[in-house]
């Protein structure tokens, strides 16, 4: 199992989602943050002062998957994120251990 | 007595009055949000202040018959003497009361317009005995140089509805005062970003409205002069808002709605003097070189490093100072008989009366500035501590806050 996590551009969270239902998964947890990467925010002009501004609004998308399935998800994630400019996010992939339903019990692949 | 001009400055007086809520709200907008009570504190109290203050002695120290030229006579004390009947000499078709409220409302908003500059940092204490001996000392004085007959007056400046005695005197008055106070703390160094821009620009609405009052009123009749003052008013805050963002555009590459408002702001700014004496195209040249001064004189507090937290100087002391100059060059008798022609139309004498006047409003208001300051500070120390001015105006000097979020 793997944890994907994907920090991107707000607008394009309902590409995302479909990209990602069709690609089979079944759930996904989001989250609006702020951050910066390489592009360092944007610029802010009041009366000649200029201000750097360094955190920017992103959505956080954070879902769990079968190993299986990684491939097709990174696929369909860049697809539908990717713009070509600078600020169109990052994937994170992390092993995970183990999951649990906590309604019913059940653990690893049958708890996704 | 006429009933048709009495009614016309009261709406006029009442228009003036708007002036300073809509200010207060420009302002309000400019700071961070935990200054923004303390910031419309600074316009709504001197309505109250002031307004006691020209009653009692201000209106006599403007308006009160000429000692040397220098400042009004007492006779004036506590209205005597003004009432429901008509001043000879002063807006004689309306009341002398309601002349006297007119004036009232430029009394005001004058000292109000200073705060922005020392915005985000003073004492209220401080501010309210600040202004108080400002008004005293500095307003009534000049107000009575340039329309109560005093010396600047009896030269020949021309000052329709307040370059000198409110925009110049504020923006110069600005400047001694934040020499005086320096800068706020971590100035330079965190950003400091208006607030709330949606309120500044709906205070830069009510300033434009507001401003019909102020020019158009001030040819204290309602006929064609004040027809003239209104459009003039009206095309110098178009041109002005329309040059500034053009400015900002090729300066900074994007135009801003912060430089559409002040533009606007700017372009009254500039007209005020010349209101009533300039045509209707030549009011359009003022407002778009107006814009254009006054944007670049925003920029000067980066190149001087001064901290002129809202723009003071650079929009009241050089638009107005503009202003009165431009008065100089682009009046016409056809315009007005009681003015006199600029320079462009044949009279250079005029342009150096009102360099004259530019600088004697300059350096009186500045350098009195600077003593009413050393006095107050020594009686309440102007500036708030460090620890208040980080918690901000609105909790260490009123006890509340504006947002609850």
């Amino acid at each position: 199992m793997r944890k994907i996590e994907i920090i991107t551009r707000p607008y394009k969270l309902e590409d995302i989602k479909k990209a990602l239902t069709d690609a089979g998964v079944k759930g996904m947890t989001v989250s609006e943050v702020k951050g910066f990467g390489r592009q360092r925010g944007h610029k802010e002009i009041y009366r000649g002062a200029e201000y750097q501004v360094d955190f920017v609004p992103k959505i956080k998308l954070e879902l769990v998957i079968d190993s299986g399935l990684v491939q097709a998800v990174l696929k369909a994630v860049q697809d539908a994120a990717r713009t070509g400019e600078v600020g169109d996010g990052k994937i994170f992939i992390t092993p995970v251990e183990e999951v649990v339903r906590i309604r019913t019990g059940e653990t690893g692949k049958d708890a996704i | 007595m006429n009933a048709a001009d009495t009614a016309f400055i009261l709406i006029s007086a009442a228009l003036v009055l708007l002036m300073t809520p809509g200010l207060g709200l420009f302002y309000g907008g400019m700071v961070r949000s935990k200054n923004v009570l303390g910031t419309l504190m600074h316009s709504y109290v001197l309505i109250g202040l002031i307004s006691v203050e020209w009653a009692i002695i201000g209106y006599s120290m403007s308006f009160g018959s000429d000692v040397s030229g220098i400042v009004g006579g007492l006779d004036f004390l506590n209205l005597a003497g003004v009432g429901q009947t008509p001043h000879e000499t002063y807006a004689n078709t309306v009341p002398h009361l309601a002349f006297m409220a007119f004036q009232m409302m430029f009394a005001v908003i004058t000292p109000a317009l200073i705060s922005g500059a020392f915005a985000e940092r003073i004492k209220f204490s401080a501010f309210l005995l600040f202004s108080l001996i400002w008004a005293i000392a500095i307003y009534n004085p000049l107000a009575h140089w340039v329309w109560g007959g005093g010396w600047l007056m009896s030269m020949g400046a021309l000052d329709f509805a307040g370059g000198a005695v409110v925009h110049m005197s504020s923006g110069a008055s600005a400047l001694a005062f934040v020499l005086f106070l320096g800068k706020r703390k971590n100035y330079g160094r965190e950003p400091f970003i208006p607030h709330n821009l949606p309120m500044t620009i709906l205070g830069a609405g009510l300033l434009w409205f507001g401003w019909f009052g102020f020019n158009a009123g001030s040819a204290l009749t309602a006929g064609g002069l004040a027809s003239s003052a209104f459009v003039t008013t009206h095309l110098a805050a178009s041109a002005a808002s329309l040059s500034w963002i053009l400015a900002e555009w090729m300066h900074r590459g994007k135009p801003t709605t912060l430089g559409l408002a002040s533009g606007a702001v700017a372009g009254l700014v500039a007209i005020t003097p010349g209101a009533g004496f300039v045509t209707p195209m030549a009011s359009i040249v003022i407002g778009l070189v107006g814009g254009v001064v006054c944007y670049f004189g925003v920029n000067m507090k980066h190149m001087f490093k001064y901290d002129d937290a809202l723009d003071v100087v650079g929009v009241h002391g050089l638009g107005g100072t503009w202003g009165a100059l431009a008065t100089g060059l682009f009046a016409s008798k056809a315009v007005n008989e009681a003015g006199n022609d600029g320079l462009f139309f044949g009279n250079p004498e005029q342009l150096w009366i009102q360099f004259v006047s530019v600088v004697a409003t300059w350096v009186f208001c500045f350098v009195g500035t600077m003593v009413i300051l050393a006095v107050v500070n020594a009686i309440v120390k102007v500036r708030v501590g460090e620890e208040d001015e980080d918690k901000g105006l609105d909790v260490s000097q009123h006890g509340e806050t504006g947002y609850q979020n």
